[in-house]
């Protein structure tokens, strides 16, 4: 089975929203990943899980266009991956803003609009249109007019969700967007990601260390570690062998009431000599 | 000195209708800086940068008494100083950490050269103390037209980056994802920054120029967050201490900053008093729904 195959539940007619062909990437001796195959398509949520340092931020990175790859090639709804590309919404981890930013709710979403257009706005009817609309589409329309500096990481970051979809994205690109949140706002904000991609069909992905909040969204996973990866849905993935295979080392995985938990992971991932490692036949498992 | 020394130096309102037309290109070049000051100052605020201008005002200083010792143009001394260390720090410190330790480096090593240019400097005393504390009641209408013209060279600049600008002092992260080029602003707005810098020193001094960079921008930033009113409120705050600043020390004997220092600082008392009287009404209270909708 290859890793390129179709995912579960997604149409097949559509042309992948994010489309890696041999693709690595690697600093100086360090391998972070190689040779992936991987298509995303349209509506897919897919969750990149992984120690820290195995490399999840950097594939952001790298479709983002801030990194390029070392090797193969990256195509972003058929383009080749650039910075700044609108194709592309970026929701990054939870960042607390000074009391005294000079910004409301809607004008964080408002950067999203219109941010990157030099000079100042001069007509500014669809601009107030476009943002009462996103507000609404996160559900935060009740505090439009309140400083950033005072909301909640949870309001906060539904504001950054609402600014990400300002272009129409065709990819949504997540980084540990739910960190430092409670348990209840970690639930709304998934939900709120899950939604976008199966209402609107927008591509996910979702960085993440802990998959528990968002399994009930997740199609399939990526799985970093220790210079391998392996992908697959998360019943394919989160399993004994497969981690066990992947880490070099067992681990367990535990299943109960719906979530999952991985116990006797390596503190440490064995980054930087992956050529040592035997199972380079991990890609694509199972 | 007694007080009523004090007040005939501080408050002198004798023949001040005479007196007023005779400063009006000095209350022109208040208005204007203080325009300028209240403009970049919420942007120096969000980038959090009143360190910064600190140390900018010092080498500045440096710059300007350099040129009063070589018998070169003051102004423009002070220019050279300002734009240089604010290049210099544009270009070294990325994260605040970094670039306050650069600034607590040179600030001292800017006022020492200063200090060591004006003590060999042979002149009038007055010039070296202008330098200090601002000279602008002396402006006269060639320097008026050149400050003006600069000035018109800062505002340019800024609306022209305005956007883009907030966005990366907002949110360094994002901007860059999106592809806003965050370092080029970031060293555009230093060089904005540090020609503000110089034509505030000549109003306020090397050693006031927080006072119309910082303290109009952190007194609106006390009462509103909405960036229009922000900017509005700024610029009001700027031009109110350095017009009516110029107005009452008219009739004194004592140096201009004072005033415009004080009013500044007043307006920020007043309004961080508006302020927390809107966070104890609820500043952040969340509008039901259906009200938000309707």
């Amino acid at each position: 089975m290859s890793a390129t195959s179709t995912p579960p539940g997604v149409a097949v007619a559509s042309a992948p929203a994010v489309s890696l062909r041999g693709a690595s990437l690697a600093y100086g001796p360090r391998t972070l990943w190689d040779g992936l195959d991987l298509d995303i398509a349209p509506g897919e949520f897919l969750a990149v899980l992984g120690a820290n340092g195995s490399g999840k931020t950097s594939f952001l990175k790298v479709l983002l266009g801030l990194v390029p790859l070392g090797a193969g090639t990256l195509a972003i709804d058929g383009e080749p991956a650039r910075r700044g590309s609108r194709a592309i919404g970026y929701v990054p981890q939870q960042k607390h803003f000074p009391p005294d930013t000079p910004l409301r709710a809607r004008d964080l979403v408002g950067l999203g609009v219109d941010g990157h257009k030099w000079g100042i706005r001069l007509r500014g009817r669809a601009y107030r249109k476009r943002v009462d609309a996103l507000l609404a589409e996160v559900g935060a329309a009740s505090y439009a007019k309140i400083p950033v500096g005072m909301l909640s990481g949870g309001e906060q970051q539904r504001l950054r969700i609402a600014q990400a979809l300002a272009p129409n994205p065709k990819v949504l690109l997540c980084d540990e967007p739910l960190l430092s949140l409670d348990l209840h706002h970690q639930r709304a904000v998934s939900a709120l990601v899950g939604r976008q991609a199966k209402r609107n069909g927008t591509a996910v992905v979702f960085v993440t260390h802990e998959i528990n909040p968002i399994l009930e969204h997740v199609d399939r996973v990526l799985y970093l570690a220790g210079g391998r990866f392996t992908i697959g849905t998360p019943g394919e993935v989160m399993t004994t062998e497969v981690l066990s295979r992947l880490y070099g080392t067992h681990v367990e995985v535990l299943h109960s009431h719906g979530r999952i938990a991985v116990v006797g992971m390596p503190d440490r991932v064995l980054d930087g000599h992956p050529e040592e490692l035997p199972g380079a036949e991990l890609q694509g498992q199972p | 000195m007694n007080w009523s020394d004090f007040s005939h130096a501080v408050f002198n309102f004798t023949d001040y209708a005479q007196l007023l037309p005779l400063f009006r290109d000095s209350l022109l070049a208040g208005a204007i800086l203080g325009l300028v000051g209240g403009l970049i100052g919420t942007f120096v605020m969000m980038r959090d940068l009143a360190f910064a201008v600190h140390g900018i005002a010092e080498l500045s200083f440096a710059g300007a008494a350099f040129a009063l010792l070589v018998g070169a143009d003051v102004i423009f001394g002070s220019l050279a100083g300002s734009v240089l260390a604010a290049l210099l720090l544009g270009v070294m410190g990325v994260r605040a950490r970094e670039k306050n330790s650069v600034i607590g480096v040179i600030m001292p090593f800017g006022l020492g050269l200063g200090i060591l240019f004006l003590s060999l400097y042979q002149g009038r005393a007055a010039n070296k103390f202008g330098l200090l504390t601002g000279q602008i009641v002396s402006v006269d209408s060639t320097q008026l037209s050149a400050l003006a013209a600069t000035a018109a060279v800062v505002i340019a600049g800024l609306v022209l980056i305005w956007r883009p600008l907030t966005f990366a002092s907002a949110d360094p992260d994002i901007a860059a994802a999106r592809g806003i080029p965050v370092r080029t602003l970031s060293l555009a707005f230093m060089f904005l920054l540090g020609i503000s810098v110089a034509l505030s020193i000549q109003v306020v001094g090397a050693l006031l120029v927080l006072a119309l960079l910082i303290t109009p921008a952190a007194a609106a930033l006390q009462v509103t967050a909405a960036p229009r009113k922000v900017v509005l409120l700024s610029v009001a705050f700027a031009i109110i201490s350095t017009v009516g600043g110029i107005m009452l020390a008219l009739g004194g004997s004592i140096p201009i900053s004072p005033y415009v220092t004080t009013l500044s600082f007043l307006i920020y008392v007043l309004c961080r008093g508006v302020g927390a009287v809107r966070r104890r009404r609820g500043w952040t209270v969340r509008t039901p729904l259906e009200a938000a909708h309707a």
